[in-house]
C-alpha cells in the first residue's frame, strides 16, 4: 500500500493531463507551420495576455466543477461587471481602484448567493446559475435602459491592455499575463491545501463527505466566491483590452466550462486539476487563432471549434473510460 | 429486487400545479387591480401559443432529463428546422407534407448524432449537445442573415392561427404529444427502461436494460419535438428565422420548465405532466407580465428570481417528504 498509492496518484495526474498536452502541442505546432514568429517572445507573450482572461474563468470554473456543481453566471457576470465599472468611473481617472473594488465585492456577493442557494437551498447550481444569468442580464441591461452608458478610464484600462515594456529577452509582459502567473499560482496553493481537497472529496462523494464531517455546504459555496472572483477579474481585464459591451461575456461560461473538460476535469465533479483546467483553456484560445491564420470565417468559427471540442473530448473518454 | 424497474411514486400531484394556479390567481388579482383583465381572449390565446413553443420543446427534453442526460443544442434545432421547413415549402401548400417530413428527418438525425455522441463515444451531454449545438450555429451564421424561405399558407393558416374557441391548433398538438410523451414514459417498457436507465445506469445494465440503444431513442425523440417546434415556429412567423430558438432561450427555458415540474435533473425520476406544468407557469408569469406592461428586462430579472423560487420550494418539499 504504501507504494502503490504515489504510484497511483502519478498515474493519475500524467493520465489526465496528457490528452490535453498532445492536443496543444499539435495546435502550437500547425501554428508555427503557418506563422512561423508565432512563439517569438512578443507574439507569445501579448497571446497570452489575450488568453488569461478566459484561463482564469476556466480555473474558476474548475473549483465549481470538481466540487460537483456547475456554474452557468460567469458570462452574465463579466458583462454585469464590465458595464457597472463603466457606468461608475463614468470616464472619471480618480475612480479606477474603489471601483475594482466594488467589483470584487459584487463579484463575491454573486458567488455566495450562487453558492448559498446552491447548498442551502438546494436548488440545482444548474437551476441557480442559470437564474442568475437571467437574473443578471436583465438587471444590467434595466439598469442602463438598453445602451451601456459612461465610460471606463485610462488608469482602469491599463491593467488590461498595457504591458512591463524593455523587458530583456521578453520584450514586453502584458500586466494580464502577471496577474494570470499570480492568480494560477495562487489557484495551486488552493487546489493542495485542505479546502482543495476537501472539494475533491466532496464532488467525488458528497455523503462520505458529509459523514466524514465535511461541511459540504461551507466548501461548495466557497467555490462559486472563488468562480465570482475569477470571473470579476476577468472582467476587469476584458473591460480594459476591448471596452465596454453588453457582448463583453457572452458565451464565456460555455466557454470555461468547456476549457475544464477539455482540460480533463470531470462534469459531476471529483476528478480533474485546475492545471488541466487552464491548459484546457489555452488550448481553446490556440485553436481561435490558429482559425484565424487560416482564415476560417468568423460565422463558420463556431462549427469548428464544435468538431474539435467533440472530437478531442471522444478521444480523451476513449483512452480513459469512465470509471 | 425489481427496484430498479419499479416506477416512482406517481400518485403524489406536482407541486408546479400548485405554483401554476397560485400564480394565476394572484397575477388575476393584480392584473385586475391594475385595471386589465388576464383571462381575457386574446392573452389566454396568446398564453396558450407561448406554451406551445416551449412545451413541445420542453416535453422531449423531458425524455432525455429523465434518462439522466441533457440536450442543450435543442435552441439550434428549432432554428434550423423552422428554416428547412419555410425553404423547402417556399410557400407553396403542395410541398406541405414532403418539407415536415424533412424537417423532421433532419430533426431525428442531430438527435441521433446526439445519442451516439452521448452513448457510444461516452461524451459527457452537456459538452456533446453544446458541441452539436456549436456546429449548428456555425452553420446558421454563416448560411443566414435574416428570416428566409416561406411557410406554405395552409400551414400558416392551419397550425399557426387556427383555433378551436380560445385554444389554438397549435396548443391541441402540444396536448397530443405530451399525452403520447406521457405514454411511452408511463406505460411502455422503453419507458421504464428509460427511467431505470436516468436512475442507474449500472443496475440498469445489470437487469438486463441496453441503456445506450434507450438513450439514443431519447435523444432523438427530444430532437423530434424540437423540430415540431420549429414547424410551429415556422407557421406562425411565416418563415424561417435563424435565430429564432436562441433568442428564445428555448435551451435554458425548456430545462427550466422541466425541473419546474418536478423532473429530477440528475435523471430517474419525473414525468411529462409537470413538464406542462410547468410550460404553462413560465408562460403565465410572461402573460401577467405582459398584461401589467413590466419593462422586458425587469420581466428577465423576475422570472430568474421566479425560477430560482420555485424549485427551491420544490427542492424543500421534497427534503421534508424524505425525512
Amino acid at each position: 500500500m504504501r507504494i502503490a498509492r504515489p504510484l497511483r496518484l502519478l498515474e493519475f495526474r500524467s493520465g489526465s493531463l496528457a490528452p490535453i498536452i498532445v492536443i496543444l502541442a499539435v495546435l502550437l505546432v500547425l501554428l508555427t507551420a503557418r506563422q512561423p514568429d508565432f512563439l517569438s517572445p512578443p507574439s507569445l507573450m501579448s497571446f497570452l495576455g489575450r488568453s488569461a482572461p478566459i484561463i482564469l474563468l476556466a480555473a474558476g470554473q474548475y473549483f465549481v466543477i470538481v466540487s460537483g456543481e456547475l456554474d452557468l453566471s460567469v458570462g452574465s457576470l463579466v458583462t454585469a461587471q464590465v458595464v457597472i465599472a463603466a457606468r461608475l468611473i463614468d470616464s472619471d481617472p480618480s475612480a479606477g481602484w474603489p471601483v475594482v473594488v466594488l467589483l470584487f465585492a459584487f463579484g463575491i456577493a454573486v458567488g455566495l448567493v450562487n453558492g448559498l442557494v446552491t447548498t442551502r437551498l438546494r436548488v440545482p447550481s444548474f437551476i441557480t446559475t442559470l437564474g442568475m444569468f437571467l437574473i443578471l442580464v436583465g438587471a444590467v441591461y434595466l439598469w442602463s435602459n438598453g445602451a451601456p452608458k459612461g465610460g471606463l478610464s485610462e488608469e482602469f484600462r491599463r491593467l488590461g491592455r498595457s504591458a512591463f515594456e524593455d523587458v530583456p529577452v521578453l520584450g514586453r509582459i502584458p500586466y494580464a499575463l502577471v496577474i494570470l502567473l499570480a492568480a494560477a499560482a495562487l489557484a495551486l496553493v488552493l487546489t493542495r491545501s485542505d479546502f482543495g481537497r476537501t472539494l475533491v472529496a466532496v464532488g467525488g462523494n458528497p455523503r462520505t463527505a458529509e459523514l466524514s464531517g465535511v461541511r459540504v455546504w461551507r466548501a461548495k459555496t466557497m467555490a462559486f466566491v472563488l468562480s465570482g472572483l475569477a470571473a470579476t477579474l476577468a472582467a476587469v481585464l476584458i473591460g480594459g483590452y476591448s471596452g465596454v459591451s453588453f457582448q463583453a461575456g457572452a458565451g464565456l461560461e460555455f466557454g470555461a466550462i468547456t476549457a475544464a473538460v477539455l482540460g480533463g476535469v470531470a462534469l459531476g465533479g471529483g476528478r480533474g486539476s485546475v492545471v488541466g483546467a487552464m491548459l484546457g483553456a489555452l488550448t481553446l484560445e490556440t485553436l481561435f487563432t490558429l482559425m484565424n491564420f487560416y482564415g476560417v470565417s468568423g460565422a463558420l468559427k463556431p462549427t469548428v471549434q464544435g468538431a474539435i471540442i467533440l472530437f478531442a473530448v471522444a478521444a480523451a473518454s476513449f483512452r480513459f473510460p469512465s470509471r | 429486487m425489481s427496484g430498479a424497474l419499479s416506477l416512482p411514486d406517481r400518485r403524489t400531484p406536482p407541486g408546479v400545479f400548485v405554483a401554476l394556479v397560485l400564480t394565476l390567481a394572484i397575477g388575476w388579482l393584480i392584473v385586475t387591480v391594475d385595471g386589465g383583465r388576464l383571462f381575457s381572449l386574446p392573452t389566454t390565446v396568446s398564453l396558450l401559443h407561448v406554451a406551445a413553443g416551449l412545451g413541445l420543446v420542453a416535453v422531449g427534453q423531458t425524455l432525455v432529463v429523465v434518462g439522466g442526460s441533457l440536450d442543450l443544442s435543442v435552441a439550434y434545432v428549432v432554428s434550423l428546422s423552422t428554416l428547412v421547413a419555410a425553404e423547402t415549402m417556399a410557400g407553396d401548400d403542395g410541398a406541405l407534407l414532403p418539407a415536415i417530413g424533412l424537417t423532421l428527418a433532419v430533426s431525428a438525425t442531430i438527435g441521433l448524432v446526439n445519442g451516439l455522441l452521448v452513448t457510444t463515444a461516452r461524451i459527457n451531454p452537456f459538452i456533446a449537445t453544446v458541441g452539436v449545438g456549436l456546429l449548428l450555429k456555425g452553420y446558421l451564421d454563416n448560411g443566414y442573415d435574416g428570416p428566409a424561405g416561406k411557410t406554405a399558407p395552409a400551414l400558416v393558416q392551419g397550425l399557426g392561427y387556427q383555433r378551436i374557441g380560445p385554444v389554438p391548433l397549435s396548443f391541441l398538438l402540444l396536448l397530443a404529444v405530451a399525452a403520447a410523451a406521457w405514454f411511452v414514459l408511463a406505460r411502455t417498457r422503453f419507458g421504464h427502461h428509460l427511467i431505470a436507465v436516468g436512475g442507474d445506469p449500472e443496475v440498469a445494465r445489470l437487469s438486463g436494460v441496453r441503456g445506450s440503444r434507450v438513450l439514443v431513442t431519447a435523444h432523438v425523440l427530444c430532437a423530434l419535438c424540437a423540430g415540431l417546434a420549429g414547424v410551429y415556429l415556422a407557421s406562425r412567423l411565416g418563415a424561417g428565422a435563424p435565430r429564432v430558438g436562441t433568442e428564445g432561450l428555448y435551451d435554458l427555458e425548456s430545462i427550466a420548465a422541466v425541473v419546474l415540474g418536478g423532473t429530477a435533473l440528475a435523471g430517474g425520476r419525473g414525468g411529462v405532466a409537470g413538464t406542462v406544468g410547468g410550460v404553462l407557469l413560465l408562460a403565465s408569469i410572461d402573460a401577467i407580465f405582459n398584461q401589467l406592461e413590466v419593462d422586458v428586462f425587469f420581466k428577465q430579472v423576475i422570472r430568474g428570481v421566479i425560477i430560482i423560487a420555485a424549485v427551491a420550494v420544490y427542492a424543500r418539499r421534497a427534503m421534508r417528504k424524505a425525512s
